[in-house]
């Protein structure tokens, strides 16, 4: 069986600043962020043939989620295209990655500019939200949120809680284990000069850290963050208009199989990923073993545990014991992991920097904080819960 | 002098009441918990929904549960995400006896949030707000 997303490759790469309340609108973001992907790739606007991003613009989100749409993008850009796509409706944030290589492989277009653009920091700040809040300003509520935010569970740190109380439930995972994935990505942070949060980060500090909402503090949720990141993805008979090293698809997996609501989740610790890492481990030769390192989504701490479980880096429950004294998971340990902060300390970039990190270990770009030997393949996620998604990277 | 304690709390946002949805969110008038329920197969189906997810079924009602269940999960609330709102409080997901893969978010309301714990069994008790007859429920 052939598997189409191998006849695709990321070879553009572009991030925007990167920070908190910059005052800054989402096209100045965006716009940056394009520009640096296309030009890093080698190419001009005139060969951006398809434009896919997540989640659109107008989804019913926390303010700034969702503030740039593919027609923005297209127009601020005079992109003459033959595909493009925006939309909220996929499963997790690199549906917009896997919308472009599909579309690739159908032929509808060569290279596809996908981006991610957020300014949830200052939206949040402008409508006095502190933090990424839903349903709080309208008086009734539709959808998907509507069983949430009656009972005032108006933030996914509290409905991924639930996930994270029931795994240490079940399977004795303590806040400390929980921990390494914060302490981890602090450490890496220090060395990536865009990070948000660079200054170091000890055991004490995290344990005493304020609740948000039980078991995860402060800093086992990521903040509100305004960037705009964009990658080029170009058919591999395309490639020779690019200058870059592309880095190739292996394997996509969006699969699911449980309901999609916060709360009607299957099985409370396993999940949608598991069947999104199911179905991507399908589609290659490659196994857990092979892979060289780890951009796991942990927009809270807790959903990158559950990746590591849901990829079989570990078993269902083993998690906290795999990353616990976070040697494991450490630069020069057996599978690094977030290396560049990750969202806890990079910023939520809702996946897309996690994507752009693997891309720069894999071309050998990724500065101080570069893996050694270089890593030849890489396994990156997005979302968790009721969503999500997942891409194996290789350099070949 | 510092009143923030006994400030007025805003307002919970409430769900929009239509069509499929109206008795699960007003049925509490009367202090009973309905949840639709396909009448071919016995399945119960939350949110409700026109047809059974299960065998597709039309004949689905929305019948009186025992408003007993079990807390699969919960959180203490600690974060401030709107001006004035008090904290902590508990949001669980409670699974119905009647059938466990259905759950509801609630609050576990009339208790310390030291006291809740998973597998706590709990029944409904209702909080009026305007026609809605929001689920909360109590331990045991």
């Amino acid at each position: 069986m052939k598997f189409a997303e191998k006849s695709c490759a990321i070879t553009g790469l572009g991030v925007s600043q990167i920070g908190r309340n910059l005052q800054r609108t989402a096209m100045s973001l965006g716009l940056d962020a394009a520009i640096a992907a296309i030009s890093d790739a080698g190419l001009q606007t005139r060969d951006i043939d398809g434009v896919s991003t997540y989640p659109g613009q107008d989804f019913h989100g926390p303010p700034g989620y969702s503030p740039l749409s593919a027609w923005d993008m297209k127009n601020a850009l005079d992109l003459s295209l033959t595909w493009y796509c925006g939309s909220a409706e996929m499963p997790g944030q690199f549906g917009a990655i896997i919308n472009a290589c599909a579309a690739i492989a159908l032929g509808l277009c060569r290279h596809v500019l996908v981006f991610r653009a957020l300014t949830e920091s200052t939206s949040a700040i402008a409508c006095n939200r502190p933090g990424s809040a839903v349903g709080t300003g309208a008086s009734r509520i539709a959808g998907h949120f509507s069983g949430l935010v009656p009972y005032r569970a108006y933030s996914a740190a509290n409905w991924v809680a639930w996930y994270a109380q029931r795994h240490f439930h079940e399977f004795g995972t303590t806040r400390e284990q929980l921990a390494e994935i914060a302490l981890n990505g602090r450490r890496n942070a220090a060395l990536n000069p865009r990070a948000i949060f660079r200054q170091p980060l000890s055991m004490d500090q995290y344990l005493g850290a304020r609740m948000i909402s039980t078991p995860l503090c402060l800093y086992d949720c990521d903040g509100p963050t305004d960037a705009a990141v964009a990658v080029v993805i170009s058919a591999r008979e395309a490639l020779p208009d690019v200058e870059t090293r592309p880095v190739f698809l292996e394997a996509v997996g969006c699969a699911t199989s449980s309901l999609y609501s916060w709360e009607h989740v299957s099985d409370l610790t396993r999940q949608h990923p598991f069947d999104a890492a199911r179905m991507m481990w399908a589609r290659t030769e490659l196994k857990p073993e092979d892979i060289d390192i780890a951009q796991l989504y942990d927009g809270f701490s807790i959903l990158a545990v559950q990746w590591l479980e849901a990829l079989g880096f570990c078993e269902l429950g083993e998690g906290g014991s795999y990353i616990e004294g976070g040697r494991r998971i450490a630069l020069d340990g057996e599978l690094p992991l977030n290396t560049a902060g990750g969202q806890l300390s990079e910023g939520r970039l809702h996946g897309f920097g996690l994507l752009v990190e693997a891309c720069c270990q894999l071309r050998n770009q990724a500065g101080n904080r570069q893996v050694t030997p270089t890593p030849k393949s890489a396994v990156v996620t997005s979302a968790g819960g009721p969503f999500g998604s997942c891409l194996l990277l290789r350099s070949e | 002098m510092t009143i923030n304690h006994l400030a007025a709390e805003p307002p919970r946002t409430l769900p929009l009441i239509d069509d499929e949805n109206r008795i699960f969110w007003t049925g509490g008038a009367d202090g009973q918990l309905r949840v639709r329920r396909c009448g071919q197969c016995h399945n119960y189906i939350h949110p409700p929904k026109p047809r059974c997810p299960k065998c597709l079924s039309a004949q689905v009602t929305d019948v009186v549960v025992s408003g007993r269940g079990t807390i699969e999960s919960f959180t203490v609330n600690h974060h401030s995400w709107l001006p004035g709102l008090h904290v902590p409080y508990v949001i669980a997901l409670v699974s119905l006896n009647e059938q466990r893969d259905i759950r509801l978010a609630s609050n576990i309301v009339c208790c310390e949030p030291e006291a809740v714990s998973i597998g706590a069994a709990v029944y409904v008790v209702f909080e009026q707000q305007e026609e809605v007859f929001l689920p909360m429920f109590r331990l045991e």
